[in-house]
């Protein structure tokens, strides 16, 4: 089971309360009416859905109902850290090393082992 | 003249009893329940309205002798008077800016109690309930099987477990499996 640290109740909770709520750090463009389409299909729809850190929302739903931010590897699924809504992107440089790409279901396997 | 038809309020999971000797399982009392949002500045004059300090720490309540104030999130609470006590009505009258739903009915609750009440609720929940993390007085919003939960513990082998009240019977069911559990 996956754990997860929330910044507003300031501890590790279970996967199981949480919901993923897509990218973070997406600023609604303040001129929406004005933009291009393309503009706004840059803005609403495309994302980067990059191998390795992502910055993501997540909110607490079953739990205190906050919306944070997140710093997670995809290809190890791990937490590098949370910080609430509304603060900077935290520089990870500071934070913990990412875990070691594993790139086949047999190592993922031999890791559970 | 044909007769009228009397609806009677019906209880959710009304004469049933359950669980095991580790775990005893009773359906509470119908209470008075408000669901509670306000800004920091109205905590004070809300607590003074209602009787009770709204705690501002993650996970714990406060009590008074039958009302209860739990801390839900930043700006929310879930305040419960055992009696039946109108609170919508203290709340207004605080005079200060907040949003109050009456959720009496919305919710109905099961008194866990027993030395197996932590196993018996951690058979669908997965927080850490041992007395460390999750002392008397604690209080969560959380996750049972498929339905969410408020959980409040009143007493070092007892617990308040709040649900929705359409959830009532598939949260007592599952409790009663854990219950059995706990018993092993
Ligand atoms: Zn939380």
């Amino acid at each position: 089971m996956l754990l997860i640290y929330c910044p507003y109740c300031e501890e590790e909770r279970s996967e199981l309360e949480f919901r993923n709520g897509g990218d973070a750090h997406i600023a609604r463009p303040t001129n929406i009416a004005e933009i291009s389409d393309e503009e706004f299909e840059a803005y609403f729809f495309l994302r980067d859905n990059p191998k390795g850190v992502i910055f993501e929302r997540w909110r607490h739903i079953h739990g205190c109902g906050r919306f944070f931010n997140a710093a997670r590897d995809t290809v190890s699924d791990r937490f590098l850290t949370t910080y609430k809504a509304g603060e900077p992107k935290p520089n990870l440089d500071a934070a913990p090393e990412t875990s070691a790409t594993v790139e086949t279901y047999e190592a993922l396997e031999g890791a559970a082992q | 003249m044909a007769d009228q038809a009397i609806a009677t309020r019906k209880v959710p999971l009304a004469g049933l009893r359950g669980g095991s000797h580790a775990a005893v399982l009773t359906p509470a009392a119908p209470a008075a329940r408000i669901a509670l949002r306000a800004g920091k500045d109205a905590v004070p004059a809300l607590s003074a309205a209602l009787g009770v300090t709204l705690p501002t720490r993650p996970k714990t309540s406060a009590s008074t002798a039958k009302r209860h104030a739990l801390w839900l999130g930043p700006d929310e609470w879930l305040v419960i008077d055992e009696d039946g006590a109108e609170l919508m009505g203290a709340a207004a009258s605080s005079g200060a800016l907040h949003s109050a739903v009456d959720v009496s009915h919305r919710n109905m609750a099961i008194i866990v109690s027993g030395p197996g009440a932590e196993v018996a609720i951690n058979s669908g929940c997965p927080q850490d309930l041992s007395l460390g993390l999750f002392p008397v007085g604690a209080c969560s919003r959380t996750i049972f099987g498929k339905a969410e939960i408020v959980l409040l513990r009143t007493a070092e082998d007892t617990f308040r477990l709040e649900c929705w009240r359409s959830f009532a019977p598939f949260v007592f069911g599952l409790l009663s499996e854990g219950a059995e559990d706990a018993a092993h």
